[in-house]
């Protein structure tokens, strides 16, 4: 049976990690490929690397970070950050990456996402979104959500999927930060009107919120920085309390 | 020494990275001679059938691949290629395996890549990987599918089929998940193929 998938996101700034780290035993908190071999053991199942200062200048900087990562993790990995165009995303994916993430870039000028499938296969892409619930409406937004669009969520996820997405990776802004749970139902919605897979970011607080977001929000996998990065649920732990709960995941 | 076969694929990379970290001396390459005399040889890749099939037929590696005497092991889109044909650009594939490689069709809400970690089962004809490996998690991503034959070693579940995940057929191996990016399970499998 497929299982549900955990995946940690690391914040990249200046090839370091930039969230506080509280990992016992870690020598080097802020590197993050030992951050990420780490993260690999407890049994994560996927890694994001977010490089939040990523501009076309630095692309060199983050394919080697990329290689370095890609040749000490031995599960799939996602980079992102800055990704603009086709040039961007061949050499991340040259240096290992598995799959690449587009966020802005693919909601100013759609055809993006249909350049890097029909160059690099729809499973290469993954369309991350910030979405903010406005007026009664889920509206996307700019650079890590600072700027409003005209474009809706749903339907922007819908054109992703048909522009050749592998993956959407949805981050409700209204609930990132907050601890307080997954936006489980936009989620739910989401997944029945897609047929790619969906990753949840924004909102994990406790082992019970990544239950609520793999049967309430039908999600395929759940994103979290801080409460992993800060020690305060533990990936081992939260795998073996949802297959408890009857989750599918792998257990290491 | 390990011959991994460069062509037209996309994420080879990962393959040597893995190989680098077992610890084995490995080449890249699309040199018949270097494959030929290689102890054992890697078909790795992920991409579409079609492009693939033309350009493994303009270089002279369908024929190549398919007089190989020493193990072979075809991964992911290696595996589906060493098939017989492939609805994905309704092209015939090099045909060491008999299988046919068809799309999913979706069921009950299942997501089309398969994308992810799932289980392996092994059957009675497995004689290449550790038991142990029986219902550990592999990672996958493909749309298409191998269906389960006689060259079967191991199934896996998806979009209400027991499809072929992996395969061996004389000096022929094959899976459908991605051992280098599978964890230790993962590495188990190379290193059973590789036999260190």
């Amino acid at each position: 049976m497929l299982a549900k998938r955990i995946i940690p996101c690391l914040d990249i700034k200046d090839g370091r990690t930039v969230k506080g780290v509280n990992f016992v035993n870690l020598r080097d908190a802020g590197d993050p490929v030992e951050l990420g071999a780490k993260y690999s053991l407890a049994g994560a199942d996927e890694l994001v690397f977010l490089d939040i200062t990523a501009t076309h200048e630095r692309r060199d900087t983050l394919a080697d970070l990329a290689r370095d990562i890609a040749r000490h993790l031995n599960i799939p990995f996602t980079i992102g950050g800055g990704v603009k165009a086709l040039a961007d995303v061949d050499v991340l994916l040259n240096a290992g990456a598995d799959k690449v993430a587009v966020n802005s870039a693919a909601v100013r000028r759609p055809g993006l996402i249909d350049e890097l499938a029909y160059a690099f296969g729809n499973q290469f892409v993954v369309a991350a979104v910030d979405a903010k619930f406005t007026d009664g409406e889920w509206v996307v937004y700019l650079a890590g959500g600072r700027i409003a669009t005209e474009r809706r969520l749903f339907e922007y996820v819908k054109e992703a999927q048909e522009r050749g997405a592998g993956e959407i990776l949805f981050t409700s802004m209204d609930h990132d930060g907050t601890k307080a749970g997954f936006a489980n139902e936009a989620l739910a919605k989401m997944s029945d009107l897609l047929s790619i897979p969906i990753i949840a970011s924004g909102g994990a607080g406790n082992k019970e919120h990544f239950k609520e977001v793999f049967t309430k929000g039908k999600a395929d996998a759940g994103l979290a920085a801080s409460i992993f990065h800060f020690g305060e649920v533990g990936i081992g732990e939260l795998k073996s309390y949802l297959a408890g709960e009857g989750v599918p995941v792998r257990l290491v | 020494m390990v011959a991994v076969i460069n062509y037209n694929a996309g994420n080879i990379r990962s393959v040597l990275y893995a190989l680098e970290r077992i610890g084995v001396e490995h080449v890249l390459t699309d040199d018949h001679d270097v494959i030929r005399k290689a102890d054992k040889v890697i078909f790795p890749g992920v991409g579409a059938a079609a492009s693939t099939m033309k350009h493994l037929n303009e270089t002279g590696l369908t024929e190549l691949i398919r007089s190989l005497k020493q193990p072979v092991f075809g991964i992911c889109v290696g595996m589906q290629l060493l098939c017989s044909h492939s609805e994905e650009g309704d092209v015939d594939c090099i045909g060491v395996f008999p299988e046919k490689v068809k799309r999913f069709r979706p069921e009950n809400g299942d997501k089309v890549p398969h994308m992810g970690w799932n289980t392996v089962r092994l059957n009675e004809r497995n004689d290449w990987v550790s038991p142990e490996i029986d219902g550990e998690y592999c990672y996958y991503v493909h749309s298409y599918y191998v269906e389960a034959g006689s060259d079967t070693v191991a199934t896996t579940e998806y979009c209400g089929k027991e499809y072929a995940s992996m395969m061996r057929r004389g000096n022929f191996y094959a899976a459908q998940f991605h051992p280098e990016k599978s964890a230790g399970v993962g590495e188990r499998i190379l290193r059973d193929f590789l036999g260190v």
